[in-house]
Parts: structure tokens; C-alpha cells; sequence
């Protein structure tokens, strides 16, 4: 006997799916609880943006302040100041990333390229192990490598090439490219593996057809592979633009000091300073985070719509 | 002409072809794309080699940088003295913990909504699973998190550790997914024998998607073990701090830490005192260490579980 999904219940069978539907969610209840509780009770808290709240004295309608605090960055001389700085930065590091996006996929093909196999896999596993440390252990690392009595200065000195240790973390010298070098030597090896399942499910008798046609390797590679992960590559531009503000707070954190606070400062590790730097400007950060926060959604539906119309097809 | 003729004549015409293109410059990029290779492998690796092959060296060697490609004079002395470091056992605890702690709820639930997702008898459930999938897409923000967290007593609290990180939607969409292409049938000729939503879950579902919890399990651990800014935000007891923590202590703080490491000089000579006795250098090259071996001797096993993780992650939930 066949179970037939289409033909219609009759009431009580569909009193009996109605109480089950109803003991499901009940089952799932909790969880959805914890969903609110953690991820849409906070944006309550938006609410302490409009007020002058410090931190013991609980909010009230005497406290309502309006927009002063949005206002605030805007009129305050200092606070503007402030802000064009961070945003100089985030967008600075943001950019770069966007601009060498390419740079994952391109190690992917070339990757691909290589005929011996174990070969690939070492370097696979070779490159992808950073990603799976923290900020925190690459700082350490960073520390340890660059730091005046590290390898890189050690092999410097004994190569002659200076005398005197370079303190290249205490440095603001092309931080943010050696941001973004440091970020890349995290997650280049991990974004490629994406290019390396889009380039494994190109059909092998187009390329050898190509080879029969006599194609070098490089046209092969421009006019078949390149193409062919290109709608991989275009979701992942599209993704980087979506949190263009959003570049995290953790490596910028581990890696700030006094000497590179005016260049390494990001838009989320901004928020975070000024929330717990002296008396702590709580109304100040939460406002912030709600102007990126409208700003990041407007980004992202815009990428999406920008997927929409170019692919047919939307990424969220 | 035979068919038979005509195909081996295009077969030694294709060979033919195939030899000339595998030209000179072949031989060029394919010799340069290895040594480039290389050179990413070696850049990837050689700081962890390098971190490792310091810790086992004489201190006052690593101290002046003289440890570079090879350890000299090798000693255990700095593991030995780990259990000097003051907080460095707790908090080994307490990543231990949360590690196993939470990867084990994060995935229970990840696999109990991903298959709850796929019932399509549950009240609202296209509703109720955009509820939770939206959340990847937006963030209140750290101070009203901060706030939030405060109010239901989660600040200074282990379970500050774990709970916000209990519901994980891109875990669920992968679930959900993998649910998806199980075949109907099986969980029909579960609900014809009787078996309840439950049930079936349990005894049907769980054992099938097992593949697939493995992916989830060694990302949500790598998550837990490595997580700073939980730390960062909420927790002011030294109790509590986890190692990624502390290590971000010790790097700061390294010099002042030397001290209270070296109580217990049991080495012979003047030589041997200088060489095992710790240094800035030695204890932050030391905890490195411990913090980043867990993850490097998982990894290479673990590999195959994060690539098909990325993959399937890769198509859109």
C-alpha cells in the first residue's frame, strides 16, 4: 500500500498532525529561546544609545537623551576626528582585502596544477594549518618570529644586512598591508579549497577536448578552469563587501600597542576602546554599533541584489 | 580503411600532439609553480617548527635568537616548569572543559534542529527556521551583548562559556541539509512501525547522519579551544580565564613571570643553570607551544573533516 502525502485528511487525522506539529515545536521551544536570549534580546539594548546611561545607575526617562550621542560624532571635533580615523582604517584594511580576493583562487588553480599528488596534499595541509589557530597564537607567533631577538631579525643580522634589531611589531609601517599579510597567511590555503572543489567538478572531457585542440596549459587555464570558478569567486567578493565594516576585532586587538594604535584601530575594536577605556562610554559604542549595523544590513542586501541581478541568484 | 586503423591513427596523431605541447616552458612553470609551493609550505610551517625547536633549546641560546633551523643543546626543563606558571593549569582546565562541554551540546543540538527543521508537520516551521538562520546575518553589537549577558548572570560564570554558543545556525543549515537527502522512506517506515518524532530521531536519524557530525564536531571544538573575546568581555576571575587568554597574559607579562618559574633550580653546573633556567623567551615559547599542539596534532587527521565541511557549507543551505 502506498502512503498517499496528497489525499486529504480527514478531521481527525488532521487534528492528530495538528497536535503533533504542536509537540514539535515544543520540542524545539527551548532552543528558540535560546536564539532570543542570546541574538535579538540584545538589540533591546539599542535603547541605551539614546540615553546618558553609566553602567550602575539604571536607565529612566529623566536619563533620555535622543539622538545627542549620534549627534555627538559629528559635532564633537575630537569625536569626528576619532572616527574619520577608524574608518580611514577599516575601510584601508577592507580594501586591500577586496583588491587581492583573487589571490586565494589563483592558488588554487596553480595548486591544481601540480602533478604529484602527495605533493599537493602536503601543501594543502601545509597552508591550511594556520587557519585553525587563534589571533592570540598568531600574535605569539608573530612575537616570537619577529620579535628583536626572532628568527627573521637573527637571520637579518647574520646575513649583515643590519646591525641593529627592527622592531617590526611596534612598527606602523605599511600596517595595514602587513595586516592583511598576516590575515593571508591565515586563511589563503583555507579559502582555496573552495576554488579546488569548484575546479574538481569542471568536466574532464572539456579540458581534454581543449588539450586535443591543442591548448597550452596557460590558455587551458584562462579559458576553461579561470571560468569556470569564477561564480565562486564572484560570491566571495560579494560576501566581502557585505562586512566591509566588519573586519573583527580579535587580530586588531592582539596586535595593537602604542605604537600602532592610529593605524590599527578598526571600526570594532573602536567600539570596543571606547567602551572600556576609562569610565567607559557605554551609550557612545552601542551607538556606533547600531550605525554599522544599519550600514552592514544595507551592504548586504545591496550584494545580495547586486548576486540577483548578475547571477539570478541570491547568496542569502 | 578499417575503423580499427583510423583509431590508431588518431590515437599516435593525439600523442603526437600531446608530446609537442609539452614544451620547454612547460617544464619552466611546472618547475617554478613546485619551488613556489615550497616556499608557502615552508612560510606556513616554519613558525611552529621554529616555536617548538626554541622551547626545547637552551634558554640563553633562544634568548639571543641563536636557535634558528636546528635546537641545540635540548632540554625539557620549560615543560617541567609549566606547572610553575601561576593559572596556566586552571586554565588548561578550562578550555579542556569547555571544549568538551560545549562541542558536545552545539552538536547534540545542531542535529536535533537540523532533523526537527526537516518535519514538515511542526507548527510555523518555515517560520521558526528563518528565526534561527536569520541571526548569522546581523549583531547587536558588544556592549548590549555585554549587557545582556550581565542580566542573566553569565558574566564570571562558566556557562558564559557555553551557552551563547549553543545554537549555531550555519551548523543547523548543514544538518538540515545532510537530512534533507536521506531518503523519506526511512523515517516512513519508521512512523509506520509507531516510532514518534523523537524516536525516529534517535534511532533512525542520529546513527544515519553520523558522517556529518564528525565535520561539525571538529569545527565546534577548533572554535571552542581557540575562542579569545568571550574571555575578553566577560570574565574579570582568573578562574575562568581560558588558555588562549592567558597566553595573551604571559606574552605581556613574560618577564615579570620569570621569578616565580625558577624556584626550584635543581640543574648541577653554572652552565646547566643558565641554560634550563626560564626566560621571557622560554615561557612564552613554552605555553605557545602547549596552546597550539592540541590543534596541530588533530589537524592532520582531522582533515578531511574540515575540507568536506567547507564543501558542503559551500552549497547554500
Amino acid at each position: 500500500m502506498e502512503i498517499s502525502r496528497t489525499k486529504t485528511p480527514n478531521p481527525r487525522q488532521r487534528n492528530l498532525r495538528k497536535r503533533r506539529g504542536m509537540i514539535e515545536f515544543l520540542y524545539i521551544l527551548p532552543f528558540l529561546i535560546l536564539v532570543a536570549l542570546f541574538s535579538y534580546f540584545p538589540l533591546y539594548g539599542w535603547r541605551y544609545a539614546f540615553h546618558d546611561f553609566v553602567p550602575p545607575t539604571p536607565i529612566s526617562s529623566e536619563t533620555f537623551v535622543g539622538f545627542k550621542w549620534f549627534a555627538s560624532l559629528f559635532s564633537n571635533p575630537v569625536k569626528t576626528a576619532d572616527v574619520i580615523r577608524v574608518m580611514r582604517n577599516t575601510l584601508a584594511m577592507s580594501g586591500i582585502s577586496l583588491f587581492f580576493s583573487w589571490f586565494p583562487m589563483v592558488f588554487a588553480v596553480f595548486l591544481n596544477e601540480i602533478k604529484s599528488k602527495p605533493y599537493r596534499k602536503f601543501v594543502q595541509t601545509a597552508t591550511t594549518l594556520p587557519n585553525f589557530i587563534s589571533w592570540v597564537l598568531v600574535f605569539s607567533i608573530a612575537f616570537n618570529v619577529f620579535g628583536s631577538n626572532g628568527a627573521v631579525n637573527a637571520v637579518l643580522k647574520d646575513l649583515g644586512l643590519i646591525d641593529r634589531s627592527i622592531s617590526f611589531l611596534k612598527s606602523s609601517d605599511n600596517l595595514w598591508f602587513r595586516m592583511w599579510l598576516w590575515l593571508t597567511w591565515k586563511n589563503a590555503g583555507w579559502a582555496a579549497i573552495m576554488y579546488l572543489a569548484a575546479i574538481s567538478a569542471i568536466d574532464e572531457q572539456m579540458i581534454e577536448a581543449a588539450k586535443v585542440d591543442g591548448a597550452t596549459r596557460m590558455q587551458i587555464i584562462w579559458h576553461i578552469t579561470i571560468p569556470s570558478i569564477l561564480p565562486t569567486y564572484f560570491v566571495i567578493v560579494m560576501l566581502n563587501i557585505a562586512s566591509f565594516l566588519s573586519n573583527g576585532m580579535e587580530q586588531y586587538y592582539v596586535f595593537q600597542n602604542a605604537f600602532n594604535q592610529d593605524w590599527i584601530e578598526v571600526l570594532d575594536l573602536y567600539v570596543y576602546n571606547i567602551a572600556t577605556s576609562g569610565r567607559g562610554n557605554y551609550p557612545l559604542a552601542t551607538a556606533i554599533s547600531i550605525l554599522k549595523s544599519i550600514v552592514s544590513i544595507l551592504l548586504l542586501t545591496g550584494a545580495n541584489g547586486l548576486s540577483k541581478l548578475i547571477r539570478g541568484e541570491s547568496f542569502i | 580503411m578499417s575503423d580499427k586503423a583510423i583509431n590508431a591513427l588518431a590515437k599516435t596523431h593525439n600523442k603526437q600532439k600531446r608530446k609537442i605541447r609539452r614544451s620547454f616552458g612547460d617544464y619552466v612553470i611546472s618547475f617554478i609553480t613546485y619551488v613556489v609551493y615550497a616556499i608557502f609550505a615552508f612560510v606556513c610551517l616554519f613558525p611552529f617548527y621554529y616555536i617548538i625547536i626554541n622551547s626545547i633549546s637552551a634558554n640563553n641560546l633562544s634568548e639571543k635568537g641563536k636557535v634558528i633551523f636546528y635546537p641545540m643543546e635540548i632540554h625539557f626543563t620549560n615543560y617541567k616548569n609549566l606547572a610553575n606558571i601561576p593559572g596556566l593549569t586552571q586554565a588548561a582546565y578550562i578550555s579542556v572543559m569547555r571544549t568538551v562541554i560545549g562541542t558536545t551540546l552545539t552538536v547534540i543540538v545542531a542535529a536535533f534542529l537540523g532533523y526537527m527543521f526537516t518535519r514538515e508537520t511542526m507548527w510555523k516551521r518555515k517560520f521558526w527556521y528563518r528565526f534561527v538562520v536569520a541571526t548569522m546575518y546581523f549583531n547587536a553589537g558588544v556592549i548590549p551583548w555585554y549587557l545582556t549577558m550581565r542580566l542573566l548572570g553569565l558574566t564570571n560564570n562558566f556557562w558564559g562559556y557555553i551557552f551563547p554558543m549553543i545554537v549555531q545556525p550555519f551548523y543547523i543549515i548543514l544538518c538540515k541539509t545532510y537530512c534533507e537527502s536521506v531518503p523519506k522512506e526511512l523515517q516512513e517506515a519508521g512512523e509506520i512501525d509507531g516510532a514518534g518524532t523523537l524516536r525516529i530521531f534517535f534511532s533512525i536519524m542520529l546513527p544515519v547522519i553520523k558522517p556529518i557530525l564528525a565535520t561539525i564536531a571538529v569545527f565546534a571544538a577548533v572554535a571552542h579551544w581557540n575562542s579569545f573575546q568571550d574571555t575578553l568581555l566577560l570574565m574579570t576571575d582568573e578562574k575562568l580565564f581560558t588558555l588562549q587568554f592567558q597566553l595573551y597574559q604571559y606574552i605581556n607579562k613574560a618577564s615579570s613571570l620569570k621569578a616565580l618559574v625558577n624556584t626550584n633550580a635543581s640543574a648541577s653546573s653554572m652552565a646547566a643553570i643558565l641554560a634550563q633556567s626560564a626566560t621571557a623567551t622560554s615561557i612564552r615559547m613554552t605555553v605557545t607551544v602547549v596552546v597550539v599542539l592540541p590543534v596541530m596534532m588533530i589537524y592532520p587527521f582531522f582533515q578531511r573533516f574540515f575540507t568536506k565541511g567547507i564543501m558542503i557549507g559551500a552549497v547554500k543551505g
